[in-house]
Order: C-alpha cells, then sequence, then structure tokens
C-alpha cells in the first residue's frame, strides 16, 4: 500500500516539476504576451497543482498538514486563474494584439 | 560555511544551506533588476517579490511571525500602497540623472567596510553568537512559567518588549496621521471617478468568494497569535488587504459607505489608546506600567487578559491606518483628474 501511494506520489512531483519547468521554458521563448501568459498558468495552476496533490499524499495520517494542503489547493485553483484572465484582460485593454499567423506573412 | 551544514545532509550538502543560497541569489537577482529597471510599475512589483523572498529567507530561518509581517506588510499592502503613489506620480523613471560616480563610491566604501565587519561576526546561526547568549536564554526557559504563551514571539513581542510594542503602535498611528496630513486636509471628498470594475465579472465573484475567508483568516491570525505565528500586526495588515482588494474590485465609493471614514480615524486613535490604558491599569494596580501581572489575581491570567488587549489594540490601530492611508492615497487620484 506504501510503495503505492509513493510511486503515485512521484508520479505526480515529476509531471508537475516537469510541467512547471516547460511553463518557465515558456515565458521566455513564446512570441507574444497571450501565449507566455498562457505558459505562466500552467506552471500556477496544473504544476503547483500536481505538486501539492502528491504532497497531500506523502501527508499520510497528519491531517492537519493534509487539511492546510488542500486550502492551499482551493485558493491557488481559485487565485491563479483569475489573475491570468485579469491580466489578459488588462493587456487587451491597453491595446495588446495577440500575434496571428497572418501577421507573421505580413512582416 | 560548508561544514555548518554537515549535519543531516543530504549528498554532503545541507538541504537548508542550498535553499538559503539559491534564495539568496534570487535575492541579488531581483535588486540588481530593481537597479536597473526605468520603469516604475515594474520596480514596485519587484519589490513586492523581493519582500516575498525574504520572507521565504525568514521561514527557512525558523522566524515564522517575521515571515509572516514581511509577506503581508512588504509583499503585500507596500506594494499595493508603491501602485496607487505610482497612478499619481506616472509610470516613468525621471531621466535626470544625479552625480552616479560619487553615490557609487560611497556604496562601494560602505560595502567594503560591512564587508571587514563581516570578518569580526560570529559563524552564520551559530548557537554561542552574543545575541543568542543575553537575554535569549531567559526567554526561551523562563517564558512558559512567566508568560504561560507556547508562541514565545508573542511574549517577547507583547510582554517583555512592551515598551517597544509600544512605540512601533505609535510610529504606525504617526504614519497614519502625517499622510492624513499631507492628503487628508480638506474634508471635500469628489465623487469617485476610478470607474469600480463593473464588467470584470470574474474579478467580483471570485473576490466575492475570497473576501470572507480573507477576514475569517484575519481574525485567526489575531486570537490564535499566543499558540501560533501571527499577532495584531499581521492581522491588521491582513484585515486591511481584504477592504482594499474589496474597494479595488467594486468602487471607492461602494467601499467609503460600508467604511466610515470618520469612523475609521476614530479607530485608529482607538487602538494606541488602548493598548496605553492597560499600560495605565497595570499601573493604578500597584505594578509598573504595561506590567500585565496586575490584570487578574492570577499573575499569568493577567498577562493573557494584558496580552489580548494589547494585541486587539495593535490590530485596530494597524488596519485602521493601512485603510486611511489606502483611502487617501485612491481619493488623491480623484481629486487630481478633477482637477485637470
Amino acid at each position: 500500500m506504501m510503495i503505492v501511494v509513493d510511486v503515485v506520489s512521484w508520479v505526480f512531483i515529476v509531471l508537475g516539476t516537469f510541467l512547471c519547468f516547460s511553463g518557465s521554458v515558456g515565458l521566455f521563448r513564446f512570441p507574444d504576451f497571450f501565449t507566455r501568459l498562457h505558459a505562466a498558468s500552467v506552471t500556477d495552476t496544473l504544476g503547483s497543482g500536481l505538486i501539492l496533490v502528491a504532497l497531500v499524499l506523502q501527508a499520510g495520517s497528519e491531517w492537519l498538514v493534509t487539511m492546510k494542503l488542500l486550502f492551499i489547493l482551493a485558493f491557488i485553483f481559485l487565485t491563479s486563474p483569475t489573475s491570468g484572465h485579469a491580466l489578459a484582460k488588462a493587456a487587451i485593454h491597453a491595446g495588446q494584439k495577440p500575434k496571428t499567423s497572418d501577421a507573421n506573412e505580413a512582416s | 560555511m560548508l561544514n555548518v551544514g554537515s549535519h543531516c545532509a543530504i549528498g554532503g550538502l545541507n538541504i537548508d544551506f542550498l535553499i538559503n543560497i539559491v534564495l539568496l541569489g534570487f535575492l541579488v537577482c531581483t535588486a540588481l533588476a530593481i537597479v536597473f529597471t526605468k520603469n516604475l510599475l515594474a520596480s514596485a512589483m519587484l519589490t513586492g517579490i523581493y519582500s516575498l523572498l525574504t520572507a521565504g529567507f525568514f521561514v527557512v530561518m525558523d522566524a515564522v511571525d517575521v515571515a509572516f509581517t514581511e509577506a503581508s506588510v512588504g509583499a503585500g499592502i507596500a506594494t499595493i500602497l508603491m501602485l496607487s503613489t505610482l497612478k499619481l506620480t506616472g509610470f516613468d523613471e525621471d531621466p535626470a540623472r544625479h552625480n552616479v560616480k560619487a553615490g557609487l563610491l560611497a556604496v562601494c566604501g560602505a560595502g567594503v567596510l560591512l564587508l571587514y565587519g563581516i570578518v569580526d561576526m560570529p559563524v552564520f546561526g551559530s548557537p554561542t553568537a552574543p545575541v543568542h547568549m543575553h537575554v535569549a536564554p531567559h526567554y526561551i526557559y523562563q517564558s512558559m512559567a512567566e508568560i504561560g504563551m507556547p508562541n514565545i514571539v508573542t511574549s517577547v513581542l507583547a510582554s517583555y518588549r512592551g515598551y517597544d510594542t509600544f512605540g512601533e503602535t505609535v510610529v504606525v498611528f504617526t504614519a497614519g496621521i502625517g499622510v492624513l496630513a499631507l492628503l487628508g486636509a480638506s474634508n471635500h471628498v469628489p465623487q469617485s471617478r476610478v470607474a469600480p470594475m463593473s464588467q470584470h465579472i470574474i474579478l467580483r465573484v471570485v473576490s466575492k468568494v475570497l473576501i470572507p475567508p480573507i477576514f475569517l483568516f484575519a481574525l485567526y491570525v489575531q486570537f490564535h497569535g499566543d499558540y501560533g505565528p501571527g499577532g495584531g500586526f499581521q492581522a491588521g495588515v491582513i484585515f486591511a488587504a481584504a477592504i482594499i482588494l474589496y474597494s479595488m474590485i467594486f468602487g471607492l465609493d461602494t467601499a467609503r459607505s460600508v467604511i466610515s471614514q470618520p469612523l475609521i480615524r476614530l479607530l485608529s486613535a482607538f487602538g494606541v489608546m488602548l493598548y496605553g490604558c492597560v499600560g495605565i491599569v497595570s499601573l493604578l494596580n500597584g505594578h509598573n506600567f504595561l506590567d500585565y501581572s496586575a490584570l487578574a489575581h492570577d499573575p499569568l491570567h493577567g498577562q493573557h487578559y494584558g496580552i489580548l488587549l494589547v494585541e486587539l489594540g495593535v490590530g485596530i490601530t494597524v488596519a485602521s491606518v493601512m485603510i486611511l492611508i489606502f483611502f487617501n492615497f485612491a481619493s488623491r487620484v480623484d481629486m487630481v483628474q478633477e482637477e485637470q
């Protein structure tokens, strides 16, 4: 039983770390603001979410720690998509245009 | 430095040591970025990141109370206040340069002196450092018998060092008065023209969900500060942050109709007065100023009552001063726009 929990949490941690890393790479490499924001939100929600789930599995019988981690998870799931949305909306208001393939052909 | 962390080593290196190095590296990078950024908005955000990194550093050093304060004050309120100041001043740095060489020389001189000073310092984290040999053992071994609080930081902050904390509360109150004297002299409050975010449905819904838990958390931090990390300063700032969030999303006018300005001014003075009155009551009972043992028959109970009241005073003053400063900054934006 313990080995199953360990293996599952390892998978989650590795997957979460991979998503965090690829999100950071995307933040630097993607062409325009909106794609970069998309990469950053992957890091925020799924990356940290998976790592937190793995930590919940590792917390075991310490229910206080489990509850705290679940609260953090809930707040991250509420706040980071909202902040991503607010950023994207602010960018649209400020006149940022998504880079489309037409613009690429024109330039 | 390396052999300090030789116990509980992972692959020859202590994990705390590695985290410290990474955090300090981030701190240096952020500080350099602040220096080289021309855009003041980016600088303000970077100072917020700097505070958050410092908070993480404090957590690694087990100073959770300080980390809490740094995260809520430095990364939270201070960034918001800086942003609302930038709304008035504009986001671009003044291109006029002062004498760079003289400044660089002064900074380098001070840096060399500091590095010279490090030579005499005890090793990082050394338990035999002078600062750990003076009053700290008394606090660690006696505070449970004398104060009866599981959180030693609260005992030190509110009871042993009650004078200092009283001074800090007065400083916060004075800062509030200063801002009022500079910005809020006239009682004429213009109709807020900063449009509430009525089109941002997602922001409104999410903040409606989040604001009650923030208030609840502020109350928890306020009244659980005797047992866990927290206390009046942190709770006051979190409380103010919830109200500032509310006024940013739903508009300043709505927030003003919820939080009456005269009441908040009164409360900012009331907190300091509550703190002082606890001291005077203990004085009248024949003990020293702010010696809470005088407040009840059992000295330990007296300490508990005193610390609870004092922390409440701190929390009320900090929360109302923060709200006061934010409201004055925000309505100043309206005034400037009205004049134009």
